[in-house]
C-alpha cells in the first residue's frame, strides 16, 4: 500500500474537526486539574491527620492506576448511581482528576520550597493566614511551578487519545473511523502521529521559554 | 445473584497478561534507555542525531498513537506483529525514550573530577563508563526508573484497545457479560494499584542494594 496525498487532503477536514475536540478537552482538563490539584494540595496540608492521610492515599491510588480504567469507571460505573455524563464531560473530569493528583505534587513542592522565614516574617508583620498565603507565599511559590505544571499539561495533551475509548469524537477517534470505513490505516494514523508530534515539539519550545522566564527565582 | 468466581478467574488471567507485558516492556525499555541515553552522549554525530530523533519522536507522541501505528501501519510495511509483540514493542520504545533522558541526566550529574580521574588513571572509554561512572549514576536513576515502570504498567491498559486480553480488556468482557460495572472495574483498579505498589517496593529494595558501599561517597 502506498502513501496517497490526495487521500490525506480529503480526510484533513475531519481530522481538524477531531483536533478541535482534542484541544478543547486538553484545555478544560487542564483547568479542572489545576483547580482540583490545588484543593488536594491544601487538603494534604490539613492539620487533621485523618484528612491529610486519606487524601494522600487517594492521590497515590489515582496516580498508581491507569487513566483508561478511570475513564471507564467514570463513564460506565457512575451512571449506575444516577450520574449520567456526556462522553466529553466524563473525559474532562477523568483527565482533570488524574492530572490533578500530579499537579498537587507540583503545588506541594512549590509551597514547601518557600523558606520558613517567609512564613515567620508574615506572621511577625501581623498578616492573617489568608493574607500571608495571598501576598507572601503564593507569589513566591507559583512562578517556579509553572514549567512543571506546563510539562504535565503537555503530557495530558498526549493522553487525550484515550478519550476515544469512551466514544469522544476527538482526533484519534476520527482517524479510526476514517480508517475503518476506507480500509486505509497508514494515512489517518500517521497524520494523527504527525499532529501530536508537531504540537508537542512546539510546546517543548514554549516550555523552554517558560523555564527561562520563571524557573530561576533565586537569581532575581 | 451472579456467580463471580468464573469472572474473577477471567480477570486474573488478564492480570497475568498485564504482568507479562509490564515485565517484558520494562526489560525492552531498560535496554533501549541505556542505548539511547548513552547514544545521545556519543562522540559520533550520527549516533547522537539518531538517539535524539528517537527520543524526541517517542516522547512527542502518545503511547496510544504509537501502539496503533505499530499494530495497524507496520503490517503494510510487511511487518505483522501479534498484539502482544506490538504491545511490548510500543511500550518498551515509549518508556525507553523517557528512560534515556533519565540515563543521560544521571550520567551528566556525575562530576567532572570523576572523568578527569579516569583519564589520569588511563582508563579507556568503556572501562570509565562500566566501572566508574555507571556504578555511581545507577542509584540516581533508580527512583525515576521506578516511576517510569509504573507509567509503563499504566500504559499496558491501552493495549486492551488493540484486542489484547489484558486486565482492562477482561474487565470489559465481564462488564459485557454481566451488565455489572462496579465489580470488574473496582477489582482491576485495586489490582493495578497493588502492582504499582509492588513495583515501588521493589525499586526501594534495589535502591538500598545499589547504594550499599557508596555511603560517604555521595553527598
Amino acid at each position: 500500500m502506498e502513501w496517497d496525498w490526495a487521500f490525506v487532503w480529503q480526510i484533513m477536514p475531519t481530522l481538524l474537526e477531531g483536533l478541535k475536540i482534542t484541544i478543547i478537552a486538553t484545555v478544560l482538563g487542564a483547568i479542572v486539574a489545576a483547580v482540583f490539584g490545588m484543593v488536594l494540595a491544601i487538603a494534604r496540608r490539613s492539620s487533621n491527620r485523618l484528612v491529610s492521610r486519606s487524601v494522600g492515599f487517594a492521590a497515590d491510588f489515582i496516580r498508581g492506576t491507569p487513566l483508561l480504567v478511570q475513564l471507564y469507571f467514570i463513564f460506565y460505573v457512575l451512571p449506575d448511581i444516577g450520574i449520567r455524563l456526556s462522553p466529553l464531560t466524563a473525559g474532562v473530569i477523568g483527565l482533570g482528576i488524574h492530572y490533578g493528583t500530579y499537579a498537587a505534587e507540583v503545588y506541594r513542592a512549590g509551597i514547601d520550597n518557600v523558606p520558613r522565614g517567609q512564613w515567620e516574617a508574615a506572621r511577625a508583620a501581623n498578616l492573617s493566614m489568608r493574607q500571608s498565603w495571598i501576598h507572601v507565599v503564593l507569589p513566591q511559590a507559583i512562578p517556579p511551578m509553572i514549567p512543571a505544571l506546563a510539562n504535565y499539561f503537555i503530557a495530558m495533551f498526549k493522553e487525550t487519545p484515550l478519550l476515544s475509548a469512551i466514544t469522544v469524537l476527538e482526533l484519534m477517534n476520527q482517524a479510526k473511523s476514517i480508517a475503518n470505513s476506507n480500509y486505509r490505516y497508514i494515512e489517518p494514523i500517521t497524520m494523527v502521529g504527525v499532529f501530536f508530534l508537531v504540537i508537542s515539539l512546539i510546546s517543548v519550545v514554549a516550555l523552554r521559554w517558560l523555564e527561562e522566564r520563571y524557573a530561576r527565582v533565586d537569581e532575581r | 445473584m451472579i456467580d463471580w468466581s468464573g469472572y474473577i478467574a477471567l480477570i486474573l488471567d488478564g492480570a497475568w497478561v498485564t504482568i507479562k507485558l509490564t515485565i517484558m516492556g520494562s526489560a525492552l525499555a531498560l535496554v533501549v534507555a541505556f542505548a539511547a541515553g548513552l547514544g545521545r552522549m556519543s562522540r559520533f554525530f550520527a549516533v547522537r542525531t539518531l538517539a535524539t530523533v528517537y527520543i524526541e519522536f517517542f516522547r512527542g507522541t502518545s503511547i496510544f498513537v504509537q501502539l496503533f501505528w505499530v499494530y495497524f501501519v507496520l503490517p503494510f510495511a510487511g511487518i505483522t506483529l501479534t498484539p502482544l509483540q506490538a504491545g511490548v514493542l510500543a511500550l518498551g520504545l515509549n518508556v525507553g525514550a523517557y528512560g534515556a533522558e533519565v540515563v543521560r541526566g544521571a550520567v551528566r550529574a556525575i562530576g567532572r573530577e570523576q572523568h578527569e580521574a579516569c583519564v589520569a588513571l588511563n582508563l579507556g572509554r568503556y572501562h570509565r563508563m562500566r566501572y566508574i561512572i555507571l556504578p555511581q549514576a545507577l542509584p540516581l536513576m533508580l527512583p525515576t526508573f521506578g516511576n517510569n515502570a509504573i507509567e509503563l504498567l499504566k500504559g499496558t491498559a491501552v493495549v486492551s484497545l488493540i484486542s489484547l486480553s489484558d486486565m482492562t480488556f477482561q474487565a470489559q468482557v465481564v462488564r459485557a457479560q454481566t451488565g455489572n460495572t462496579l465489580v470488574p472495574f473496582a477489582t482491576i483498579l485495586v489490582l493495578y494499584f497493588a502492582m504499582a505498589w509492588a513495583i515501588s517496593a521493589g525499586v526501594r529494595w534495589l535502591e538500598r542494594r545499589a547504594t550499599r558501599g557508596l555511603d560517604g561517597v555521595r553527598v
